[in-house]
């Protein structure tokens, strides 16, 4: 079985995978990061969304061997062991943006990715176009959206890539 | 208020573990020597199985074992049954088929499980599945419920004529008929309330172990009611005695019902790792759950509404046929008849109301209880029957609902309920303000301008929640009772564990019910853990659904904690060596009535269990107490719902452009909690009335079989809702609470067509309105408008 290395949270790993494993299944079962969840198999739900080198993507999309050198953000490597929640995991706790918490690792890797590329002032229109690549079946967006909102608002100021959309 | 109790907006216990990406769900948990189970389902509606070949799967990498439907029934594993029954109006009761967990001779529905491949990886299990061979002899699917008794259809199941499980009736057909007879207007409606798929996000998985050493079976499963799933594996299927079974739901990923059910999978699983001696793991994935999952409504319905020339409505018929699917899921039998027709008299005085119901088998995936469960349809098939009716007579749709509008309490109605308390005019004036229905018709002149057409939709609806007592639903024909179980244990240093036959997915039971526990005994809220969802831990308990958690688990709470507080007055007496009787016990203290002294609930804790103030012939040690609960009547949470839509004249889609939504819960303890559970409800409920439709195609093939293919709600799909609230207080329950869960997805259906249908000036449309449908609906209407 070939190897890979990735560096995943900060800390670098390797694993041997049959050449078809998904980035998702190493993830979760080379790994044990199980806060990454698969909630379809068609790349429409965006419950298993982390970042590879800065970028949001559906890591049931991805072979495990294509990530080989990149560095990965999942869930469990936004705040740091025993610090305060990142703001967006904060705000969705503020806002009540999460009633089972399956979509919710996916729902906040994207909208720290919304972040990332229109900035910290989101409108409410902005947020539900951006959110197409996240199903959540609980909540019914609202609290989501507000959580986004909010979100963003307090998360440290980013330079923005919007000129690359 | 304190800030941690009833009523305050306290934020979830859950939510560190979830946004952090340490909850545990099935899939999570992972047990040493776990093997994959990989099931070979049958791409064929209707077949008989003539040979299973699982030779060349036996030898692929990887493989451990290959079971199939005949192994399953030489080992006499039993069949999964309904626990509802059901008799038809001759007396006769329901035709239930064998379902067993792996079919041996025929398959009824595509996505059937013929065998089950256990191998060491899930690659190696998809690997060896392929391998297995099956020669089918392919028959004729019964696809369509309203064609499947017909004459010449092809019977599903041996000795079930016509596919007919029963003919069910209730109400009086002959003042019915007289009314109708006498009516100045009849309005008459064909509904068809659509097929979905629920579509937790969290797939469905089971994990058994088995332990040779003990003889004992775990599994853990996503299941919204384990004991109820314990009991049924145990005592019908025979897996296991009850006592030998453990059933853990640890984190579920969302349910709406569709893990209510026992289900094959997890019984070949318990199956599988006794053979095997090793651990069993399946986790569904999206295309399987589409396939296999119960899905939900399914009914074809005429109804009629007959009024006198005010206006007044004289009586109610609907003739229904539900769909059941290929085989009668755990509560199926219940959803189109006690939970359907009993709700058909909406918040309205009607004076007689029958409703016939036939259910049918057909070569689809099995249907039961989804969010609302018989009374999203019922509420569809009475509030369409009023907005149109009222079109008709060109009276005022808030009007002729007000003309007819329930106004004192307690009412009986003819199809069995008997609400009890309820303000429909209230939740209707709070809704009409918050809507600015005064100021539509301006908004309406203006969207013509930009090519919209808008239109206002009303859906007063009402619900039976917190279903029970359970004698009553026992006389309904209910295998089971509905109460529930409450055990409140007091540890010695004073902090709390409630064990609750409830479970949460979803709904934050950690934090509502410890905001009661909170208020009670006047302690912090981080002091209380609420433990549920493991068999071995809580005392048995019937589960999660039906919006009964409020209104009947956290009333088995109150009743332990009237207890707890009983037993801990007894203790300060001894302690603060008082009266008894002069012990009063307020904001977790402890005092003697008319003195200064006092003790602290630690205190009164610590001495229950070091028991040195009393000798065990005056009082137990301990402070620890169990309830079962059984409430007196349903509730009946009601509210009015308004949808505002655009629809563009040159594509037929619509924007819903305003959602209000006015509800009477009964007393509130979170309303946060409250407000959110309302909102996912009116997105299930927009997504039925816009998006979602299960399609099988004449072959009984599932065309949207993907979330490529069925549409699910999304967030650029809803808009943000309006939420308010009105209260009545329950009087079936000490808390006063009704239950909110289902009632957006009740209410929301109709409030969209009735939307739609006012903005296109036709009542000829279908759910899911798509754009399609819109568009087309408006060129059969005004052919000239359509470009």
């Amino acid at each position: 079985m070939p190897a890979v290395s990735m560096t995943v949270n900060g800390k670098a790993v390797t694993g041997d995978v049959e050449a078809r494993t998904l980035l998702v299944q190493f993830l979760r079962e080379h790994l044990r990061l199980t806060g990454t969840h698969v909630g379809c198999d068609t790349s429409q739900c965006g419950a298993c969304v982390v970042h590879v080198d800065g970028i949001a993507a559906k890591s049931c999309t991805l072979l495990a061997l294509q990530c080989e050198g990149a560095k990965i953000t999942t869930i469990e490597g936004l705040a740091e062991p025993n610090g305060p929640l990142h703001p967006m995991q904060e705000a969705f706790r503020e806002n009540h943006g999460l009633q089972c918490g399956y979509c919710t690792p996916g729902m906040i890797m994207s909208a720290l990715d919304i972040v990332r590329r229109h900035g910290n002032e989101l409108d409410e229109h902005t947020i539900r176009e951006q959110l197409d690549g996240n199903i959540c079946r609980c909540t019914g967006y609202h609290n989501i959206v507000k959580a986004i909102a909010a979100g963003a608002k307090n998360m440290p100021k980013a330079s923005t890539r919007q000129a690359a959309e | 208020m304190s800030a941690t109790g009833i009523g305050a907006a306290v934020r979830r216990k859950e939510d560190f573990r979830f946004v952090t990406g340490s909850g545990q769900y099935t899939d999570d948990v992972v047990r040493p020597g776990e093997t994959r189970a990989v099931f070979v389902r049958s791409p064929h509606a209707h077949a008989k199985i003539k040979s299973i070949d699982v030779g060349a799967a036996r030898k692929m990498p990887g493989v451990v074992d290959v079971l199939t439907g005949a192994q399953l029934a030489t080992d006499k594993i039993g069949n999964l049954i309904c626990g509802w029954m059901i008799h038809s109006k001759d007396g006769s009761p329901m035709k239930m088929a064998p379902h067993p967990a792996l079919a041996a001779a025929k398959v009824n529905c595509v996505g059937d499980a013929v065998a089950v491949v256990i191998a060491e990886t899930y690659e190696q299990g998809r690997d060896a599945a392929e391998k297995v061979k099956v020669d089918y002899d392919v028959l004729t699917a019964v696809v369509d419920p309203a064609k499947a008794q017909a004459p010449g259809a092809p019977q599903i199941h041996a000795d079930i004529a016509n596919n007919t499980i029963y003919q069910w009736h209730l109400g009086d057909a002959k003042a019915t008929a007289a009314a109708f007879a006498a009516a100045a207007h009849v309005t008459k409606l064909d509904i068809v309330n659509n097929r979905l798929v629920p579509n937790a996000m969290e797939p469905r998985a089971a994990l058994a172990e088995y332990d040779v050493g003990t003889d004992n079976l775990t599994l853990w499963n996503t299941s919204q009611n384990p004991h109820v799933a314990r009991l049924v594996i145990a005592a019908f299927v025979g897996m296991a005695p009850e006592h030998k079974l453990r059933v853990i739901a640890p984190d579920v990923g969302g349910g709406f019902g569709s893990k209510i059910f026992i289900y094959p999978e997890e019984v070949v699983c318990l199956w599988a790792a006794r053979k095997v001696r090793r651990p069993v793991k399946w986790t569904c994935d999206r295309s399987e759950a589409f396939l296999t999952d119960c899905h939900g409504r399914d009914h074809v319905t005429h109804a009629e509404l007959a009024l006198d020339a005010q206006g007044k409505i004289l009586a109610l018929r609907a003739k229904t046929i539900a769909n059941l699917g290929a085989y009668m899921s755990t509560f199926s039998s219940s959803v189109p008849t006690y939970l359907y027709a009993t709700l058909l008299s909406g918040q309205y005085d009607i004076p007689s109301i029958y409703c016939e119901v036939d259910a049918v088998y057909t070569n689809t995936a099995p249907v039961d209880a989804y969010r609302g469960a018989g009374r999203p349809e019922a509420t569809f098939v009475v509030e369409r029957l009023v907005e149109v009716a009222a079109r008709q007579m060109k009276i005022e749709p808030a009007d002729l609902r007000k003309r007819n509008f329930i106004k004192t309490f307690p009412h009986q109605t003819p199809v069995i309920m008997a609400y009890d308390a309820g303000d429909y005019h209230a939740s209707l004036k709070k809704a009409l303000e918050i809507a600015d229905v005064k100021g539509f018709a301006k908004r309406k002149r203006d969207a013509v301008r930009h090519g919209k057409l808008r239109g206002l939709g009303f859906s007063t609806y009402i619900e039976a929640c917190g279903i029970a007592p359970s004698q009553a639903v026992g006389s309904l024909g209910a295998g089971v009772g509905l109460w529930e179980s409450a055990e409140v244990r007091v540890n010695p240093t004073g902090s709390v564990e409630v064990l609750t036959g409830c479970h949460a997915h979803g709904q934050g039971h950690e934090t509502t019910f410890a905001q009661l526990v909170s208020e009670r005994l006047g302690i912090p809220f981080e002091n209380i853990s609420i433990v549920h969802g493991d068999t071995d831990k809580v005392q048995f308990g019937m589960g999660t659904y039906g919006s009964r958690s409020a209104a009947v688990g956290m009333s088995a709470i109150v009743k332990a904690l009237d207890k707890v507080e009983a037993k801990a007055k007894k203790v300060a007496a001894h302690l603060l060596e008082a009266a008894e009787g002069d012990i009063e016990f307020k904001d977790g203290k402890f005092t003697v009535a008319g003195t200064d002294k006092q003790a602290a609930w630690g205190d009164v804790a610590l001495n229950a269990y070091i028991a040195h103030k009393f000798t065990g012939q005056e009082l137990e040690p301990g402070l620890k107490e169990t309830s079962f609960y059984d409430p007196t009547n349903f509730t009946f949470p009601a509210g009015c719902h308004i949808c505002e839509v655009e629809v563009d004249i040159d594509t037929g889609k619509t924007d819903i452009v305003n959602w209000t939504a006015v509800d009477d819960f009964g007393t509130i303890i979170n309303p946060m909690i409250v407000e959110g559970q309302v909102h996912g409800g009116i997105a299930q409920g927009i997504g039925q009335a816009l998006l979602e439709g299960a399609v099988y195609d004449k072959s009984g093939q599932l065309v949207t079989g993907s979330m490529m293919d069925y549409t699910m709600p999304r967030a650029h799909d809803l808009p943000s809702f309006h939420v308010g609230m009105t209260e009545t207080k329950s009087p079936s329950n000490p808390l006063g609470v009704k239950g909110c869960g289902e009632a957006g997805a009740i209410a929301a259906p109709a409030a969209v067509i009735n939307a739609i249908t006012d903005a296109i000036g036709t009542e000829d449309l279908a759910m899911p309105a798509t754009a399609n449908a819109v568009w087309s609906a408006l060129k059969r209407a005004t052919p000239r408008q359509a470009a």
